[in-house]
């Protein structure tokens, strides 16, 4: 009998520009659904957690399910609710200045505003956060100084990195906000290490690791689950599935057919599947993780489903490659509208609260780019001293650095 | 030196000295944590951190998974919490796994965050040959961390340096990549494989105190003093020239740089203006290899001291290879041959 050739196998999205995306490979499930296991789960028993998906708001805006016991308090909500409100005014502002070459690159987070922020919301002031790219939210829900990251992103006279970083790869330790790297997943095995110096000093802190989809392909984050297994360590691992990687469909990362929080499964670590839009959902798998972690019983692993609603940069164009009406098609929604929505039934928000808040956030944003394009932008040339380009390379500049410096006329 | 003197000393082995080394900062300093594969329980392959794991716990000393990229990784974030980490690659042939978290992480740390981050770890690498190590157990990879901005690159050569030097590399505050010539571990090795080994006990960088000191980083040793020839080497070349400058009958200036990045350029140029003679040796190969830099440093300070062209002996451009090794271990001889050339025939 002839043996049939070989086939190679690619996956593809199902859906491209021009065409409709089938969003049944999402593996979604009700609000309510998911079981709410005690801190202690052993990992393995998390395996339907991984393949399922935690939701807590329902089609009317109504939280339901064990997910929804012990909700946050309605000022947490409206915080949450106002901190996304505020980052997504910040990345439409940004990315006007960017066009107008203030500055060279942006980066917006779009539809993934719940994640960073219901998470940051849940831990206490101390945990250190371990970001990629795309959770300025972080940042922003804690109140940090937007002019500060405008001073940044225009790498002005006022930069905190000294125009040594590209725009948005912030550094913020007083925050507990890890120094951004272009490198990708670099920072999970980071995060694991820091969550293991807190358990070696006895410490009460706990840690929290980011990376998308596309990321978890790299062999950082395996080594970090191995490790955060391995010595149980004190840490939230973040995966945020937005579905895509630059061009490149989550189905080339390892996603097809499969949850990409499986293979914490498989790795030994309790597992969670959550609905990135749903806030509420968002805080209460994050503390849980978070109570976890402080009780010395491990590390969680969470993927968040969600979707990449913009671009991935400034540099970057979807419809060449998406459906332009795909995040309008995307089943889990916008996390803003759901929330707003969820407060407005709840009779502690309202349209008028919203929009005020909306208008709020536009002046402050505007005020703030206003303070910041006052040291200067990309565009104006007014940068921190060329003399700062040889600090810091060392604690104290060796000799060829001096020589280097003085070869600069600087 | 003078401080040597007054402090109590033993002999010891390079493997005795290091451990003594880890054992001392590990009793000064809380924040100091040891990990790696097999540095626990078992003490190291090669018997470095032997003792440790029992004497100050496991949460102090622990063995690590196979993964460099997790065991450097780790460590950075441990430095960023405000532990001193000082890890263990098995061997440097196999760092390079871990080398985004070295090269991309913990060398840029500091620089990107504008100090409010800081790598402050020792990675700690068994390298060189000599020992029939073959391919994976015998590179010389000096010259991937000196290309790279923000990385301090450490090589001792004797009993008495290895403690100094790996308790400066602890202590400060930048990623330092510390080399350790296996070759060296039990005694020197002048490369006349065909000699029994002489124990580090006979050898007077075998003395070592047994409480705490320092030897500086960026600061070369001239470890022979002669007068017609400058030679810059490191590891277990300083012993191959001090051999083969005794066979070829010449005075040569044996500078064994220590720290091979960031260096001691006025020790280097000194002796070169002196001599104006030069030549740069080490195992690791030759092209791009760390005695390029060397080569062009000289040149660039020294060219109207110069008598003769900076020689280069080092290994070949070939991967390092088992059966081979005699032959491509830049040894006594081909060592010998270059110094005559220096000297003479210029």
């Amino acid at each position: 009998m002839r043996q049939k050739p070989l086939a190679f196998y690619v996956p593809e999205p199902s859906g491209r520009p021009g065409h409709a995306t089938d969003f049944s490979y999402l593996r979604l499930q009700p609000a309510g659904a998911a079981p709410k296991p005690p801190i202690d789960v052993p990992p393995y028993d998390t395996r339907d957690l991984a393949m399922g998906l935690i939701r807590v708001l329902d089609e009317h805006d109504e939280a339901v399910g064990p997910w929804a016991e012990d909700p946050p308090d309605d000022e947490l909500l409206r915080k949450g609710l106002q901190a996304m409100i505020r980052t997504r005014i910040f990345d439409a502002r940004v990315l006007i200045a960017q066009r107008q070459k203030k500055t060279s690159f942006y980066m917006q987070s779009l539809g993934e505003e719940a994640i960073c922020i219901g998470q940051v919301l849940a831990m206490r002031d101390g945990d250190m956060h371990f970001p990629s790219y795309r959770q300025q939210g972080l940042l922003i829900a804690r109140d940090y100084p937007l002019v500060e990251m405008l001073c940044q992103i225009f790498s002005n006279d006022k930069d905190p990195l000294k125009g040594r970083q590209l725009p948005v790869l912030y550094s913020v330790p007083e925050m507990g906000f890890f120094t951004l790297s272009g490198n990708l997943a670099t920072q999970f095995p980071q995060a694991v290490g820091w969550a293991m110096a807190s358990a070696i000093k006895g410490d009460t802190r706990i840690a929290a690791a980011w990376i998308g989809d596309g990321a978890t392909a790299e062999s950082d984050y395996q080594t970090a689950l191995t490790f955060a297994h391995v010595y149980r360590a004190p840490v939230i691992l973040n995966i945020i599935n937005n579905q895509w990687a630059i061009s490149t469909f989550q189905g080339v990362a390892g996603g097809e057919g499969i949850t990409l929080a499986a293979r914490g499964i498989g790795t030994g670590l309790a597992s969670l599947r959550v609905d990135g839009n749903d806030f509420l959902a968002v805080y209460a798998a994050s503390k849980w993780a978070a109570d976890r972690a402080r009780n010395n019983h491990g590390a969680t692993l969470i993927e968040w489903v969600s979707y990449r609603a913009g671009p991935h940069s400034t540099s970057d164009d979807p419809s060449k490659y998406r459906p332009a009406d795909d995040w309008a098609r995307f089943p889990l929604g916008d996390p803003i509208t759901r929330l707003k929505q969820h407060m407005i039934r709840r009779g502690i928000w309202s349209e008028q609260e919203h929009q005020a808040t909306q208008k709020a956030c536009e002046a402050e944003v505007v005020a703030a780019q206003k303070a910041a394009e006052s040291h200067g932008t990309l565009a104006s040339g007014r940068t921190s001293s060329v003399a700062t380009m040889f600090e810091d390379v060392y604690k104290d500049m060796p000799a060829h650095l001096r020589r280097q410096r003085q070869q600069l006329g600087v | 030196m003078a401080e040597k003197t007054k402090l109590k000393t033993r002999p010891m082995t390079m493997i005795q000295a290091l451990r003594s080394a880890m054992d001392i900062m590990l009793e000064r300093d809380d924040d100091i944590v040891i990990f790696g594969q097999d540095v626990g329980y078992f003490g190291g392959v090669f018997r470095c951190t032997e003792g440790l794991q029992a004497k100050y716990g496991s949460s102090r000393v622990f063995d690590a998974p196979i993964s460099e990229s997790g065991i450097v990784g780790a460590a950075i974030g441990m430095g960023a919490y405000g532990l001193r980490p000082v890890v263990e690659i098995q061997f440097a042939d196999y760092f390079y796994p871990a080398t985004d978290q070295i090269f991309s992480e913990a060398a840029r740390l500091r620089y990107r965050s504008a100090g409010g981050y800081t790598a402050p770890l020792t990675i700690r690498m068994p390298c060189g040959g000599g020992i029939f190590g073959g391919q994976t157990h015998s590179q010389s990879p000096e010259a991937l961390f000196t290309h790279v901005a923000g990385l301090r690159t450490v090589m001792p050569s004797n009993p008495y340096d290895a403690k100094g030097l790996l308790i400066s590399s602890i202590e400060n505050d930048d990623p330092v990549i510390f080399l350790e010539p296996k070759r060296l571990y039990n005694g020197p090795f002048d490369g006349h494989h065909d000699q029994p080994v002489v124990p580090w006990s006979k050898h007077p960088q075998g003395n070592v105190p047994e409480g705490y000191y320092t030897v500086p980083l960026d600061s070369a040793a001239l470890y022979r003093e002669g007068g017609e020839l400058t030679v810059i080497t490191y590891g277990t070349m300083v012993y191959v020239a001090e051999v083969a400058a005794r066979e070829a009958g010449i005075e040569a200036d044996i500078i064994d740089l220590r720290s091979i990045w960031p260096l001691d350029l006025e020790t280097i140029l000194a002796s070169v203006r002196k001599t104006g003679r030069c030549v740069v040796l080490h195992e690791a190969t030759r092209t791009s290899g760390f005695g390029a830099e060397l080569v062009a440093l000289v040149q660039e300070h020294c060219f109207y001291h110069l008598e003769a062209p900076i020689e280069r002996v080092t290994g070949w451009d070939t991967p390092y290879p088992h059966s081979h090794e005699w032959a491509y271990f830049p040894g006594p001889k081909r060592v010998a041959e270059a110094f005559k050339r220096a000297v003479r025939e210029a």
